[in-house]
């Protein structure tokens, strides 16, 4: 397992539990199964993350999202993409925790993880034996600026037309 | 037309060094066939049955000279020297090598224009009325509009993965020439009935394929300024909700069917009701910023009818038919809008030559204020033509087997590549074109029958679109064998029907001669002036059938 996020490879801090039984364990990682039975059992200082599949719907995520600390959404397959309309939901829903990308993408995938809300992407052994983790920075930014508007990445291409507008506008007047 | 900016030439510059760079991941294993597949596709390079495709995107079907030219050139250097216009207003080439796509990529951003999303599951290039900026019964001319969305849906971040193609047409006429009824979404651009205020109505959920379906309205009016906030509701509940199990099944259209119009309006409209509008949507500036580049060409002031066009035609028999068939009204007096057809008997529907696209190329620069469009019934369009030009570009037409006079005609025939080329084809296409148009090539006889569209799909996917075609005809495979499926009464129009099946297969030879016995019928039922799909429409199926089974029957 390979875990990436836009600065590199990044240390995994999360552990994967059986069940609901998250015992002391600091940072655990549970399936939405058992999560509201793992919720009642936190103790102070430690944290609980959820790993949802992609059909699940972020109005059955929203009551638990406040005591997250990371929601890790699966992708069956990279050419499943509803993982990126998720992410962007349960970011509308106000979660500003860890919000994780887990399986096989691709490099070519990252901005759009990113522009939905990823901040990390958990790639198998598999995709991480043929992509390097400089691959995976290289791709970061290969389109420097695109035309979408409402999604989390630098300087759209309307937002700086709108710019460039107003400036010119200002020069005039 | 529209220019690109700074942003627009830096994005198509950045993408073909993306492509170039997924190509040697690919090559060095990085990437697997799988993985590099859909990257390929979003380029539009597709692998055939006998090579690569590359398909390239003719936004909305608009065309600027200098940019036929260049795909002249791409035709010569790259390929065997000729394209294929495709039934979305696309240009394919059927022989260019995987290594030199690049390169050719290069050359298409030269002249502002790329290969971005003309096929994979993503949203397609967006397809308007060949006409538009021309036609009488327009609003509003639907080219910025599908610049906007052009843009938007370009590289986007959240729908680039969706679960299968998706396509979007717009009109800004009260005749629907882009089929939008077809589409997965179908715009139009309407006038509130109260207010006057200019808005779209948006249909969503049509489709041809295995499955046809007739788009449905969702939204009767929506405010120009909400349009990518609402596209991105629609998307969204798409890309979450639809099915991923079966490619067949993946389709908007399924979605729509399988929940109901009402529940997808509902869970369109609470999403709707969630975004916020103002951080999505484009400024109106925007907007009039991209119309700025469709104003109108300078028109000069001319009369409504040209003496020098009625003396040419009185004198020359062959011109006053191409004159009287390939023309459409334009709404500048004095003007005309130009189809050359691309469907001569006997050769493939929508194919054109190098020299053929430098020639266009030529007469668009001196008589059509420097501008093309790529009709999805696979012609061409000079849009701007001064009627007292029109001798002068027949002339140059002529030599190059371009003047051809069967504009909406039975031999005007929407063909797929069929198994002639496509991987995915179950039988020949262009052969039966090639057949039906060899039989009914009399011009007088075609003339006669009048107007009668006819559509031929290889396989059940439909690319030629046989399900609205006034007569529809399906290549399939039964036993090793080519079988063709008759359908009747289909209708592209704002009238849109999917046709019905007239009986059982028949074998290639038998085609043309089902086709003859169709016209019979009409030809014996039809009131004075009638048109073929309006007798069809009154008089039902029954006759048609009954003419038919005799055939079937002796085919059998």
């Amino acid at each position: 397992m390979l875990l990436l996020d836009r600065k590199g490879a990044v240390t995994n801090g999360w552990t994967r539990t059986e069940g609901a039984a998250i015992g002391n364990v600091p940072k655990a990682l549970v399936a939405f199964e058992v999560l509201p039975e793992a919720l009642t059992q936190v103790t102070p200082g430690q944290e609980v993350g959820v790993l949802i599949p992609n059909a699940l719907s972020v109005s059955e995520l929203e009551p638990y999202l406040s005591r997250l600390s990371l929601v890790a959404i699966a992708f069956p397959a990279f050419a499943d993409g509803r993982g990126f309309s998720l992410a962007k939901a349960i970011r509308r829903a106000g979660f500003d925790g860890t919000l994780r990308a887990s399986g096989p993408l691709i490099p070519d995938q990252f901005d759009y993880a990113l522009a939905c809300g990823f901040d990390q992407i958990e790639l198998p052994e598999a995709s991480a034996d043929r992509q390097s983790v400089q691959q995976w920075q290289q791709a970061i930014g290969r389109l420097s600026q695109t035309y979408q508007r409402g999604y989390r990445r630098e300087g759209n291409i309307l937002d700086r037309r709108r710019l460039a507008r107003l400036a010119s506008v200002g020069a005039l007047s | 037309m529209y220019r690109y900016d700074e942003f627009d030439e830096r994005f198509v510059r950045e993408r073909v060094a993306q492509f170039r760079d997924q190509v040697a991941r690919r090559l060095d294993g990085s990437l697997t066939e799988d993985e590099f597949k859909p990257l390929r596709l979003k380029n539009g390079v597709y692998l055939q049955l006998h090579a690569y495709m590359l398909r390239i995107a003719v936004p909305y079907g608009t065309l600027s000279s200098r940019q036929l030219r260049q795909l002249a050139l791409i035709g010569e250097r790259y390929d065997r020297g000729y394209g294929h216009f495709t039934t979305r207003q696309n240009l394919q080439f059927n022989w260019p090598k995987l290594r030199d796509v690049p390169a050719i990529l290069e050359l298409l951003a030269d002249v502002e224009m790329h290969c971005i999303q003309t096929s994979g599951n993503c949203i397609r290039n967006v397809t308007a009325d060949h006409f538009a900026g021309v036609a009488q019964d327009e609003i509003e001319d639907p080219r910025p509009v599908c610049e906007l969305i052009r843009q938007w849906s370009t590289a986007h971040p959240e729908f680039s993965y969706l679960p299968r193609k998706f396509k979007i047409a717009i009109t800004g006429a009260q005749h629907d020439r882009a089929v939008i009824k077809a589409h997965d979404i179908g715009i139009r651009i309407v006038r509130h009935t109260e207010s006057g205020e200019v808005g779209y109505e948006i249909s969503v959920g049509g489709g041809l394929g295995r499955t046809p379906m007739i788009g449905k309205a969702v939204r009767d009016f929506l405010p120009r300024a909400d349009l990518l906030a609402y596209l991105e509701a629609v998307m969204r509940v798409y890309n979450l909700e639809g099915r991923r199990d079966n490619k067949y099944k993946a389709r908007v259209k399924i979605l729509v069917h399988e929940i109901g119009t009402e529940e997808f309006r509902r869970r369109v409209e609470a999403e709707f009701a969630l975004l916020d509008g103002p951080s999505v949507n484009a400024d109106p500036e925007e907007l009039a910023r991209i119309a700025s580049y469709f104003t109108p060409p300078a028109y000069e002031t001319l009369p409504q009818d040209s003496a020098a066009l009625a003396a040419a035609k009185a004198a020359n028999p062959e011109f006053a038919r191409w004159v009287d068939t390939n023309l459409t009204p334009h709404r500048v007096p004095g003007y005309t809008a130009v189809t050359i057809s691309l469907k001569p008997v006997g050769l493939a529907p929508g194919d054109a030559t190098s020299e053929q696209m430098r020639l266009v190329a030529d007469l668009a620069e001196r008589f059509s204020f420097d501008e093309l469009r790529v009709t999805h019934a696979q012609n061409l369009v000079l849009p701007h033509v001064r009627q007292d030009d029109l001798f002068a570009i027949w002339q140059a037409l002529v030599p190059v087997g371009l003047a051809t006079a069967n504009l909406g005609l039975i031999t005007d025939i929407i063909a797929c590549p069929g198994l002639d080329y496509c991987a995915l084809a179950t039988a020949r296409s262009i052969p039966i074109a090639q057949a039906i148009s060899q039989r009914f090539a009399d011009a007088q006889r075609q003339a006669a029958i009048g107007e009668l569209n006819i559509k031929i799909s290889g396989c059940i996917n439909a690319c030629g679109h046989h399900h609205v075609g006034h007569i529809g005809i399906l290549g399939l495979e039964k036993r090793g064998i080519e079988s063709y499926q008759i359908t009747l009464g289909g209708d592209a129009t704002e009238n849109a029907a999917i046709g019905e099946i007239l009986g059982p297969g028949l074998p290639a030879e038998a085609v043309p001669d089902a086709i003859e016995r169709i016209v019979s019928v009409y030809e014996s039922e039809r009131d004075a002036g009638e048109r073929f799909i309006d007798t069809v429409k009154r008089v039902g199926l029954v006759p048609f059938k009954a003419a038919f089974r005799e055939l079937a029957d002796a085919a059998a």
